[in-house]
């Protein structure tokens, strides 16, 4: 992996195929990078999550509001960071969805799943006002490819990123 | 891939064969969409064929919950069947495995409506 930072920037609308459109987005950055099949899975469905909660969550469904996606591939790590526009939330005030009385609920495990697919996750108070999840995967070890997975060898850095 | 889903009438249940993704949009739509057809049908004995459905989202996820609920609410029930891998370790992940009569062989998920 080279060692210059790469930064990519898209402003989404606030609409369900958005959803789609940035899971597949960082996909082809996570490939390029050398992420394994596994971790680009893993990856893939955090952006889903991130996205489908600024959706969703954050701007409420409403179309005038974007939502805001970032990719940066450092030497380390690709650092995934999704803002809504909408009124902001505190991580520790969403419901466990592991909790008996929340199992049977029919929403509220994305924050959850991103916690787990990624090595680190947070959500901080963004500039638009609103909530600024930002999420984390170590890159895979060039010297030892084998341990990530498939797709690992190979690996060129991506293009355009 | 788009979710798929047609359904079987087989003994005690209806088995719904779904492949392709459930996700949020189109996929949980349908998802829904058939389980509450089933049901207005009076076939409340339902058993969901996951074996090519190899990616839930979220929304997904609250989708099979809901079909779960739904038909428990009628005085029926639904089983899954032949999970995928990813699918599987997914309901372990939320626990919600333990949750659901998970199934390997259809012959068994027939069956345990007895």
């Amino acid at each position: 992996m080279g060692t210059d930072p790469k930064h990519l920037e898209i402003t989404l609308e606030t609409q369900v195929e958005s959803v789609n459109l940035a899971e597949e987005m960082c996909l082809r950055v996570a490939e390029a990078a050398g992420f394994g099949e596994d971790d680009c899975y893993k990856i893939g469905m955090s952006v889903r999550e991130g996205v489908i909660n600024a959706f969703h969550y954050g701007n409420q469904e409403r179309p005038e509001k974007k939502i805001h996606l970032a990719v940066d591939l450092t030497g380390e790590k690709m650092i995934i960071h999704v803002l809504d526009e909408g009124a902001g939330f505190t991580l520790s005030d969403v419901p466990d969805p592991l909790a008996e009385e929340n199992l049977l609920s029919t929403s509220g495990r994305g924050i959850f799943l991103m916690r787990a697919f990624m090595d680190e996750f947070d959500v901080v108070p963004g500039r638009t006002g609103g909530a600024e999840i930002v999420m984390a995967k170590k890159l895979p070890l060039q010297e030892n490819p084998g341990t990530n997975g498939q797709g690992s060898q190979g690996a060129t850095p991506p293009q355009g990123v | 891939m788009a979710l798929r889903a047609t359904h079987r009438d087989a003994a005690q249940a209806t088995v719904v064969d779904l492949s392709g993704k459930i996700t949020l949009g189109e996929g949980s739509a349908l998802l829904r969409k058939t389980i509450r057809g089933l049901l207005d049908d009076k076939r409340i004995h339902i058993v969901l064929n996951l074996a090519d459905v190899d990616y839930i989202d979220s929304s997904g996820i609250g989708e099979l919950v809901s079909a779960y609920t739904t038909a428990k609410g009628r005085g029926g029930e639904l089983k899954l069947l032949h999970l995928t891998k990813k699918v599987h370790d997914l309901l372990q992940l939320t626990k919600l495995y333990t949750v659901f009569d998970v199934y390997t062989e259809e012959s068994a998920a027939l069956s345990s409506f007895k």
